[in-house]
């Protein structure tokens, strides 16, 4: 399996490619804490393209940084990345993942042809406002390269906050840009309040299963 | 190669070291006598510790040490990979612990104020009085344009920092001689003096062969977006219950927040002080350090 090496600022970003092909294209983004698969998924068996899948920021291969400092936009800014090496794509993003692909649906819509927001760790992130704050130092990392996953990735990446309207608020972004609009399926289960915003949003589809979604952006070009 | 620009009445600092924090460096510098009691001084977003360089040493001729330091990214602390609010406070936090574990003293400028304001919010035992330099966001009010149109400008920069974010990976800021540093700059803070802003730019930027830069990292920018609110950092203030000294400066600026002394009253502490100044901007302690100086001696004392 091939791994595709990005530069995001002075992030190293590791984009693997679990399928060879054509377009249509297809981008796997992994939960909190995990990385991209090493294999293709099976519910990704019918997708008619190229499929790839990014570890984030801290993640799987991708530097770890020193220092901390995560924020979800960053991570939409990995993907960004991914997209300006892939061009226009369909997303599955887990948990975190699908909060991700949610932000660039709507900060990148020309190249983002769709998301499916599916279950997986950190989906609901720091709740829907501001919390009260714990400060803590973790040991410094000595090493130019940490241990994936960067625990800041952990700690920082589950606290961020998540309003539901803000949430909706993008939504509303992904569909009234000029390009046309990343059309949006949730099948996650589990739905904190910025999920159950998205999938209350006019125009939001919702599937039982991943590969359903995907039999549609199959189609979609 | 060694510039020696002086500013009337300002004073770099007595010593200076650097604190590691999880593994970064962050440039502390002290003013004052090294055994007198400490007090904090956190500067805002794209400045350096030197904005203290007029307020520190009237602070410390009342007898204070006064501690400040460069935000990653910013001046001679090391560049990050990431810069976030959570990092900024940790990273003050890690100063703190290098000089003392006592509670002391705070003082924030802009956004300094926020974050000195949630740190005091998080761990009260480290801090015994705190003072806002005009930084007190508010709810803004909407502009008044058509939701589309609001939809459009937040979907416009959205893609603007996307793709600052593309072109970060080698960028770098550019060189200028120290008055074109400061007339960039003068665009930003247009009530400060060029004499201050050359000064400042003698310190915050380094000469390189080609000339000056600021020492700002150029990733960090300012981004209109993201899912927080202004007044979530009113609410950590009315249950603060350590003296608190909050100072507005009503002529608006760019960087300022267009707080309204109407905004801030119903949030303030129990005897917690609001001190509007008509006549001054963003920079209260650059455009009146003396009586800066005397409001904060008001509320702290002298050792």
């Amino acid at each position: 399996m091939a791994i595709i090496w990005l530069q995001h600022n002075k992030i190293r970003l590791a984009l693997h490619q679990l399928r060879d092909g054509d377009d249509p294209s297809l981008l796997l983004l992994h939960a909190l804490g995990e990385r991209s698969p090493a294999t293709m998924p099976a519910w990704a068996d019918a997708w008619p393209g190229t499929i790839h899948g990014l570890d984030f920021t801290g993640h799987g291969d991708s530097t770890v940084p020193v220092g901390g400092g995560y924020s979800a936009e960053i991570l939409m800014a990995d993907v960004d990345v991914a997209l300006g090496h892939l061009g226009a794509s369909t997303i599955v993003g887990r948990g975190l993942g699908a909060y991700i692909a949610l932000l660039i649906a709507s900060g990148r819509p020309s190249l983002v042809r769709g998301v499916v927001l599916a279950d997986g760790p950190g989906m609901a992130g720091g709740g829907v406002g501001p919390v009260s704050t714990s400060l803590f130092a973790l040991a410094p990392v000595t090493a130019d390269h940490g241990t994936a996953p960067d625990p800041w990735a952990l700690i920082e990446l589950a606290r961020d906050a998540r309003p539901a309207d803000y949430a909706a608020s993008i939504v509303r972004l992904a569909f009234t840009a000029d390009a046309p609009g990343a059309p949006i399926t949730v099948c996650a289960r589990f739905r904190p309040p910025w999920l159950e915003a998205v999938a209350g949003e006019p125009g939001v589809a919702e599937t039982h299963t991943i590969d359903e979604a995907l039999a549609f952006y199959a189609r979609v070009r | 190669m060694a510039t020696t620009i002086t500013f009337p009445s300002a004073a770099r600092p007595d010593r200076r070291y650097h604190v590691d924090t999880g593994g970064l460096k962050i440039a502390t510098y002290e003013w004052g006598p090294a055994d007198a009691p400490p007090v904090f001084c956190c500067h805002g977003g794209s400045d350096v510790a030197a904005t203290w360089d007029l307020l520190a040493p009237r602070l410390s001729s009342a007898g204070w040490r006064v501690v400040a330091w460069d935000q990653r990214g910013h001046g001679d602390s090391d560049r990050a990979a990431l810069y976030s609010w959570d990092a900024d406070l940790r990273d003050a936090l890690a100063v703190f612990d290098a000089v003392s574990s006592d509670a002391v003293p705070v003082i924030g400028h802009s956004k300094g104020g926020g974050l000195m304001m949630q740190l005091a919010d998080a761990l009260p035992h480290r801090v015994s009085h705190l003072v806002n330099l005009d930084g007190l966001p508010s709810r803004r009010p909407a502009p008044d344009v058509a939701d589309h149109e609001r939809r459009r400008m937040q979907a416009a920069d959205v893609e603007a920092w996307l793709d600052h974010r593309r072109r970060t990976a080698d960028a770098q800021r550019k060189p200028g001689t120290l008055d074109e540093l400061a007339r960039r700059r003068a665009r930003m803070n247009p009530r400060l003096s060029h004499d201050w802003l050359v000064y400042l730019a003698s310190i915050g930027a380094r000469e390189d062969a080609d000339g000056w830069r600021w020492k700002l990292d150029p990733t960090m920018r300012f981004g209109g977006f993201g899912p927080w609110r202004p007044e979530w950092s009113l609410y950590r203030m009315p249950g603060l219950a350590v003296p608190f000294l909050g100072v507005l400066g009503l002529q608006q600026e760019e960087m300022g927040w267009g707080t309204t002394p109407e905004d801030v009253r119903p949030f303030l502490p129990p005897g917690g002080q609001l001190e509007v100044l008509p006549d001054a901007g963003h920079f209260v302690h650059l455009e009146q350090p003396d009586h800066i100086a005397d409001l904060v001696v008001g509320l702290i004392g002298r050792p």
